[in-house]
């Protein structure tokens, strides 16, 4: 619990400005605490007085034998028949992770007829690839892929274990974390090495995007975090590159979870998954209906990119909930993303603000969408993307 | 059927406003709600008892005025509402949390099915759904987007995927999170109010629910927060200007050398 000294305090009002939760008021020249206070210690950092301070309810479980886990270990996620991009970028900051430690890094593919995919992951920089090939896992159940996730971490002892927060690593690792009583990060966005005492700091965004909060797990192993898709860099394929493959051996009990999936449908719901375009184009209010889409598929089309929407152009039922983008619908991050007739609410922001380059283009000269934006046009989308389309027709065509 | 409805009272996101200069969140006048994807569990909970009969309870953990949202659960159809609160759960991340939630559906008899909505819009974790149904050791589903069935068998639901759906049964008892395309919530209805107004609300502390005082709070949680900061928005933006081929033919070449 947070304690004010209130000897100490000078009511400067410092604390009050720097929470961002709104959880301290200067009442009477002291700091007072509300309930909204998440114990972040954001206001202790900046107290010049050391009025503040974070009390720990007991003491840490002292001698809890942190030394006995090392390595970096990767969870793979394995697919449809292909390794999702998310897994391979995983192996790009497992890699660093994994160097600046000193360590390994390994990887666990769980499926069914996996191929070679073992061997892409190695090539991708693992060291040791543990796998279970087994028709009972072909379909995702989070108690059998939890399960034996849980026995392999049990086993080897990493220090790190990472994941991509996909609608997968989303569902299943938090009970990996449970079963471990291990702390878990979710939908990191930077993970780097603490150089004091070599603990993992896990950065993600927290209320919609509005704050970033950076997290470690003090006393516990191993430190587990799901990582966004599209954040990390990939490590390039090298084929020579040498690692170990093994295959894991499941107790017969973990492979009969109690849900079951009957069948899995794949709903194609456009020719790319928005979550892993490089280019993606999307609507908003200003494209006043659905005919308004035609012209974005059309920008969409001739970028090879994909198209999105804000909540406001779904809700008027102009595109499909699957197309939406921010708070209520998917995070993405792609190379570019062309904002055509999207104002640019807050809730929109925080699903796109991580793309590389970002293009607006709005009537409103004061629309908020210019202020994350990259490359702004205030005018008409109506006239704007036509005449950008043949713009880029006549590029392609020299 | 029994089923708790675990509901989360959150900073109304429409009212939650990036100041353009500092960068911080404004939060002058940002009201408390109930979390919307919570709203859908519910309203499916509500749904699926008037189709087989039994109870709804809703659970909250949160500070004393989370009554209030516990009061907009009972107007939209919930029988009953379970307040968990103590100081001493301040700082719980969703370890300490499916703990403290765990204990109180236990001290409350347990329950036939849970429903979360797919996660909470103020921390985003995604997490204490899942996490609760290993403390309960029960079966569970996350991103459902539709009951098709509650048989002997189980429940038949779909359940998203990034490239689609899967059909899942589960036995009961069991836990589901919810996406908010599974249903259109309703509005609290005049009886619902007066029920609403005139309800008691159970309040559960840390010794009702015989918590551990090392799992609860900041104490039970693996997790610290180490530092908060204000995201960096990109901001330096390039206003192009000039007529619309113009702007057009600009747009096209900086597009062209990041393709």
């Amino acid at each position: 619990m947070l304690r004010v000294d209130n000897t100490a305090c000078i009511g400067c009002g410092l604390c009050e400005e720097e929470c961002s939760f709104g959880a301290i008021t200067v009442v009477e020249g002291i700091a007072v605490v509300g309930d909204t206070c998440t114990l972040c210690g954001a206001c202790v950092d900046i107290c010049e007085a050391g009025a503040l301070r974070i009390e720990e309810a007991r003491e840490k479980a002292a001698g809890s034998d942190l030394s006995a886990w090392s390595g970096v270990m990767v969870y793979a996620e394995f697919r449809n028949g292909r390794v999702a991009p998310v897994a391979i970028e995983l192996l790009g900051i497992g890699r660093e992770l994994a160097d600046q430690r000193k360590v390994s890094l390994s990887a666990v593919l769980l499926g069914s007829t996996l191929g070679d995919a073992g061997r892409e992951l190695v090539a991708h920089g693992a060291d040791l690839v543990i796998q279970v090939d087994d028709p009972a896992l072909a379909h995702f159940t989070d108690e059998a892929y939890a399960g034996i996730l849980e026995d392999i971490i049990r086993e080897k002892k990493p220090e790190i274990v990472l994941a991509g927060a996909t609608a997968i690593g989303r569902s299943f690792i938090p009970r990996v974390a449970s079963g471990l009583a291990a702390g878990l990060t979710a939908d990191c966005t930077g993970l780097s090495i603490r150089p004091e005492d070599g603990a993992l700091l896990q950065t993600r965004p927290a209320f919609g995007g509005n704050v970033m909060a950076t997290i470690v797990c003090p006393d516990t192993r191993p430190q587990m975090a799901t990582v966004r898709p599209r954040v990390m860099k990939v490590l390039p394929a090298d084929p020579d590159r040498q690692g170990e493959i093994v295959t894991h051996v499941p107790a017969a009990s973990r492979l009969s979870p109690r849900a079951r999936v009957i069948r899995s449908v794949a709903e194609n719901i456009d020719k790319v998954n928005i979550c892993e375009a490089d280019v993606i184009v999307a609507g908003g209010r200003g494209l006043e209906n659905e005919k308004g889409f035609a012209l974005i598929r059309e920008l969409a089309d001739t970028l090879g990119g994909a198209v999105a929407a804000s909540r406001a152009a779904v809700d008027a039922g102009w595109i499909s909930y699957p197309h939406q983008v921010g708070q209520t619908g998917k995070t993405v991050c792609p190379k570019l993303y062309i904002a055509c007739g999207i104002s640019g609410a807050i809730q929109h922001v925080v699903g796109m603000q991580s793309a590389d380059v970002i293009v607006a283009i709005n009537k409103d000269p004061e629309a908020p969408i210019f202020n994350v934006a990259t490359y702004g046009i205030v005018g008409d989308v109506f006239e704007v993307v036509p005449q950008l389309i043949r713009q880029l027709e006549k590029r392609k065509g020299r | 059927m029994k089923i708790v409805v675990c509901v989360k009272q959150v900073p109304d996101a429409k009212d939650v406003r990036l100041d353009p200069k500092t960068n911080t969140l404004a939060r002058e006048g940002v009201q408390s709600i109930m979390n919307p994807y919570d709203r859908h569990a519910l309203e499916e909970a509500v749904r699926l008892v008037e189709q087989y009969g039994g109870e709804v309870v809703a659970l909250t953990m949160g500070p004393p005025q989370a009554a209030e949202m516990l009061r907009d659960a009972v107007a939209c159809g919930a029988d009953n509402a379970v307040l968990v609160s103590d100081r001493a759960f301040a700082g719980a991340d969703t370890w300490a949390t499916t703990y403290t939630l765990s204990r109180a559906i236990r001290t409350i008899g347990g329950c036939d099915l849970i429903l979360c909505g797919k996660q909470a819009i103020d921390g985003d974790t995604a997490q204490v759904g899942p996490g609760l149904a290993w403390r309960l050791d029960l079966p569970y589903a996350t991103y459902v987007r539709k009951v098709v069935d509650c048989s002997a068998e189980g429940l038949t639901v779909e359940r998203l995927m990034d490239d689609g759906y899967d059909e899942v049964i589960l036995p009961l008892p069991a836990l589901l999170t919810v996406v908010k395309e599974i249903n259109e919530p309703r509005v609290p209805s005049l009886k619902g109010k007066m029920k609403a107004r005139k309800l008691q609300v159970t309040v559960l502390d840390a010794a009702a629910i015989g918590a551990d005082p090392a799992c609860i709070g900041l104490a039970g949680s693996p997790t610290r927060v180490v530092k908060v900061f204000s995201p960096q928005l990109a901001g330096d933006r390039t206003m192009i200007t000039g007529t619309v081929e113009e702007q057009a033919a600009q747009l096209a070449e900086k597009m062209e050398a990041l393709l």
